[in-house]
């Protein structure tokens, strides 16, 4: 009666084709690389290599996760790289604590949180833009890591929460099961709870949410506050990963490998669409461009000049793609 | 002076298979005041995008510009638009002559901007100077500048939409004397206003449209309110809906009591008593503050002033939310702005209100009874699409509006505001929504309805409040056997005494 029969015959068959191409989304990029870097290097396709590829892209994967969680909102979040840095600092300087040395990871955690939450408060409370209020923390945290190693680095030779870093489950790095890990509760929580419905309803019409009677700034403290916390996380891991962690080298530009995973998984910088799936396809995208170009002996600085270009050619390949269908 | 300025014959627009305009004539003479009046929607503002360029007519009319056709945008025709289009961060000069400082590289020469801009000010007899940068000045001010740009480009026809909404008492009359003054100069100009006592007082001639037609011009001589008013809605009932339920009137307490509600801006001052089982019908022009009252009633814009009471109990939301709580829901008029989640699925629009309430320990959502209110809904209001999982901005019109109820029917509310409900939804979609309206009240709740469709309000409406710059100007009761009339409720909408009461 309202819809006209060739509108119903169209919209299933269109939606299809969208749903699809939002599920593989950036994946066939993904595959291509893989192989091109077998064929120009011959190495790449091996169980070692794979693990390496896993383990370099494992602490990226949990920033950027944190990440989707506030771009999702249409937020922004540049302070991760610094609340690494503060994290693991904390983690190494509590490992030291005899006895009591494993606290340093849940000890980096709730450092992570606390700098997540404020930056939170900030934007869900006195309403300030989310890319001024972080790249006020992204400096100011990132001096509080400085403070906290009186500017040197500490060391800690007998970490004993180093498992995390270089010990292995069955073969598999636990760098690479704690990110796959966030990437699992990361899509429940999105998926499969209220708050991941309201994290997507307040990303794609803040307005409409607050007229739904959604607690729009419950939602934001939390998405904050998630990606300070895997901040934290990720700060644990490096910590654990280098038995070491210095206030000022530590996590320099980490936020903007996280973003670009973000993007290149095809979530909306606007908020409201995408999905975590995308995001971990886009952290692998990243690892795997870092480690090819190395084995096929491309120089460091070319590397950055190649990364670049593809990170741009791959968002603009689905921009395209998606034409018409996407507003992003 | 009786040279004629422009002429406008045959002009049509369509948007899509909506016929905005339909050949639609309009001429107008040097030195006069000529009014254009209509309902909302009567199709004023669009004439006047095509008159100025914005909008390109459909081919087959023509627009005479002294003498010459014109197409696309004429130097000597200016429009002043309803919402004003300066740059508030610059000077008042530099807005004066923006878009024509010269070419994009070449530096801007602010002293010769300056001084071009000081006798046309001068003439406009205004206190401010051409370096005061716009942030500083009041609306009435900033009225006066866009009257200045006007004058810049020696323009011999000006068009106002609506001047006055945003002007005080004394800014109107200030803007009266530059009209004479502009009259004087021999400068043409199309006057639109709702506001009949403006009207009366300026204009020249009057022109009516209504449902994108041209109606007819009525003489300085020959004004009169009920003459207007009947140009403007007479309009035929015959055919259109007419409401299925039947109100007794009840001698219970109302369900929603409102006494004196303000924002100090738009409100000013609204009592309305709303029972279970009854539709009130909300008219007024565009701008009477229908909207921000309904706003004010769900919490969702701050009110200063007066009180509420909800079932007998005290209401006073800070947020939506509470509204939603005690039992209070509002269909908002933007539906995609402000209502739905285009990129989210039926099943999560619908939902999106209840999930919290369904959820299972520790939010997860309980997907299978989302299911079932998600089918529910989709089969009770019809909602047209092969799966609950098609994306809502796929949607058309009618359906998309049907989501939008649907998710407030889930909360279960006991009043239930509906702001345009049936804007931007074809006919089809229309007469279910009238009738699901007509299911509910059945059913007990009180319905608020917002309405610019006199035809409309008056078919679903049991009674009729009609709002007047941000006050209820009064009810309106349909007597034994006999609709409200459109014209009392335009009448007191324009604030023109009624034709009865000129009699009695």
């Amino acid at each position: 009666m309202t819809t006209k029969p060739t509108d119903a015959a169209a919209t299933p068959s269109w939606m299809g084709l969208k749903g699809a191409m939002q599920i593989v989304g950036m994946l066939p990029v993904l595959i291509l690389l893989a192989v091109a870097f077998q064929v120009m290097s011959g190495k790449f396709m091996n169980v070692n290599n794979l693990s390496i590829v896993m383990q370099q892209a494992s602490i990226n994967i949990v920033l950027a996760a944190g990440m989707t969680f506030v771009i999702l909102t249409g937020g922004i979040d540049l302070s991760v790289g610094s609340v690494l840095a503060t994290s693991a600092m904390v983690a190494v300087i509590v490992s030291l604590f005899p006895g009591i040395g494993w606290l340093g990871v849940p000890a980096a955690m709730i450092t992570g949180l606390v700098c997540g939450l404020a930056n939170g408060v900030l934007i869900a409370g006195l309403r300030l833009p989310p890319f001024i209020v972080t790249l006020g923390s992204l400096t100011a945290v990132r001096g509080v890591a400085r403070l906290l190693g009186a500017d040197t680095t500490v060391f800690n030779p007998e970490l004993p929460f180093d498992v995390i870093g270089n010990g292995s489950f069955f073969g598999i790095p636990w760098l690479a099961i704690i990110a796959m890990s966030v990437i699992l509760v990361s899509w429940f929580i999105l998926r499969r709870t209220v708050l991941g419905t309201w994290i997507y309803a307040v990303g794609g019409n803040p307005e409409a949410a607050r007229l739904t009677g959604i607690k729009v700034p419950l939602v934001l403290l939390f998405v904050y506050g998630m990606s300070g916390c895997l901040a934290g996380l990720g700060g644990a891991m490096s910590a654990a990963r280098l038995y070491a962690a210095n206030g000022l080298q530590l996590g320099q530009a980490y936020e903007l490998d996280a973003i670009a995973a973000v993007i290149l998984g095809g979530t909306s910088f606007v908020g409201g669409v995408g999905s975590i799936w995308g995001t971990l396809i886009g952290a692998l995208i990243i690892a795997v461009l870092s480690n090819g170009l190395i084995l096929i002996g491309v120089s460091d600085i070319w590397q950055y000049i190649v990364k670049g270009l593809v990170i741009i050619a791959a968002v603009a390949l689905d921009r395209y793609r998606l034409k018409g269908g996407a507003r992003t | 002076m009786t040279d004629t300025v422009l002429t406008m014959r045959g002009i049509s627009k369509s948007f899509g298979s909506v016929m905005a305009l339909r050949d639609v004539g309009l001429d107008v003479r040097a030195g006069e005041l000529h009014a254009v009046m209509g309902e909302n929607g009567a199709g004023k503002s669009t004439l006047m995008k095509v008159l100025s360029g914005a909008y390109v007519a459909d081919p087959g009319g023509e627009i005479l510009f002294l003498g010459v056709p014109v197409l696309g945008r004429n130097p000597g025709i200016a429009v002043i638009y309803q919402e004003l289009s300066l740059a508030p961060n610059l000077t008042v000069a530099e807005n004066m002559f923006l878009g024509r400082e010269g070419r994009a590289f070449s530096t801007v020469r602010r002293k010769a901007l300056e001084q071009r801009a000081r006798p046309i000010l001068d003439r406009l007899g205004v206190s401010f100077s051409p370096s005061t940068p716009v942030w500083r000045l009041s609306l009435g001010e900033r009225q006066m500048v866009e009257i200045a740009r006007a004058l810049t480009s020696d323009a011999r026809l000006i068009v106002m939409d609506e001047p006055t909404t945003a002007l005080s008492t004394r800014e109107t009359d200030r803007l009266f004397e530059v009209i004479a003054t502009l009259k004087r100069d021999g400068i043409a100009i199309i006057y639109i206003s709702h506001r009949m006592e403006e009207v009366y007082a300026l204009a020249d001639r009057v022109s009516v449209l209504r449902d994108g037609q041209y109606i007819g011009t009525l003489d300085r001589a020959d004004l009169s309110a009920a003459k207007l008013v009947t140009m403007m809605v007479g309009r035929d009932l015959g055919n259109f809906y007419r409401k299925a339920h039947q109100h007794k009137p009840q001698p219970t307490e109302p369900v929603l009591k409102v006494s004196g509600l303000t924002d100090g801006r738009r409100v000013r001052g609204c009592d309305l008593a709303l029972f279970t089982g009854e539709v009130l019908g909300i008219a007024g022009l565009v701008g009477s503050g229908r909207t921000e009252l309904a706003r004010l009633i769900f919490g969702a814009d701050t009110s200063v002033g007066g009180e509420m009471f909800l079932a007998g109990k005290p209401f006073n939301p800070t947020s939506p939310r509470d509204a939603i709580a005690a039992g209070v829901a509002y269909l908002t008029e933007d539906r995609a702005g402000l209502g739905l989640f285009l990129d989210m699925s039926i099943g999560e629009n619908v939902n999106v209100g209840v999930i919290e309430k369904d959820a299972r320990r520790g939010g997860v959502l309980n997907l299978a009874r989302a299911a079932e209110r998600a089918a529910l809904a989709m089969s009770g209001l019809g909602i047209r699409a092969p799966t609950p999982r098609v994306n809502v901005g796929s949607l058309s019109g009618g359906n998309q509006q049907k989501v939008l109820l649907a998710r407030l029917l889930e909360t279960d509310p006991k009043v239930i505001i509906l702001d345009e409900p049936t804007r931007g939804v074809d006919v089809g979609a229309k007469a279910e929504i009238y009738k699901l309206i007509d299911m509910l009240v059945g059913r007990g709740m009180g319905i608020i309805m917002i309405s610019s469709e006199l035809p409309e309000i008056i078919g679903v409406a049991d009674r009729i409040l009609v709002m007047r710059e941000g006050k209820i100007a009064g009810e309106l009761l349909p007597r034994e056997g006999e609709p409200i009339r459109q014209e009392d409720i335009m009448a007191l909408s324009t604030g023109t005494v009624t034709p009865q009461e000129e009699n009695a």
